[in-house]
């Protein structure tokens, strides 16, 4: 073993940024999500009108689910594009 | 047998959900043809005793995307009460007309119904306003 080596007996704690994430539909105390408002559906799409993940909204499951039934009926009357470029 | 069919029956008479329908209409049409269409609609859900709760005119609208080569449309929403068996009418109404480039019939559940209250509220708190 070479003396510089240093060993830890417990993991080092890296600063990472910590951001609690939250569902905002469940913190608002929205119950219906509304296909007919598609300024607001657009904060859950990507630039190229994709659905983000849960993982990056933080969106419960519940209102994912309900998010995704939402973002398909605004596609289907068409204030929803299927695929876009640049939308924001 | 008779139990069920006689449920069945009940349910058919007594059972209304609320749905609400949008409609995009062709571009090209004039303000009276916009009418007449929408008239037809409206009429057509009014017969066998359903009945429509709340219109909203939306008018002129940019599509997102084209559809049947327009890239505007007329939109309208009818909300109404019927029975599930209307809609199947309803939706054959809407094949046949050709002025009527695309459509979307959803049903309201408890907490859509609540929203479309507090809506309406809204729409018609802004009109007094004006």
């Amino acid at each position: 073993m070479a003396k510089n080596d240093v060993t830890y007996l417990s993991p080092v704690d890296i600063e990472i940024n910590k951001h609690e994430k939250y569902c905002r539909f469940k913190k608002m105390g929205i119950k219906y999500i509304d296909y007919k408002d598609p300024d607001f559906l657009m904060r859950f799409l990507n630039e190229q009108g994709k659905i983000l993940p849960r993982r990056i909204t933080g969106n419960s499951l519940k209102f994912q689910r309900r998010l995704a039934v939402a973002i398909k009926r605004a596609r289907q009357i068409a204030l929803l594009p299927y695929v876009g470029d640049n939308l924001k | 047998m008779i139990f069920i069919k006689f449920a069945a029956l009940i349910i058919n008479k007594t059972f209304m959900n609320t749905y609400e329908t949008v409609f995009i209409m062709n571009p090209v049409l004039s303000e009276d043809q916009v009418k007449e269409t929408v008239k037809k609609i409206s009429d057509f859900t009014k017969n066998k005793k359903n009945k429509i709760t709340h219109e909203e005119n939306w008018g002129l609208k940019k599509l997102k995307y084209p559809i049947q080569k327009k890239k505007t449309g007329f939109y309208y929403l009818i909300e109404f009460q019927a029975n599930g068996s209307f809609i199947n009418d309803l939706e054959i109404e809407f094949k046949r007309e050709e002025r009527i480039l695309r459509w979307q019939t959803v049903k309201l559940d408890k907490f859509a119904l609540e929203y479309a209250e507090k809506r309406k509220k809204k729409l018609t708190d802004k009109v007094k306003n004006k």
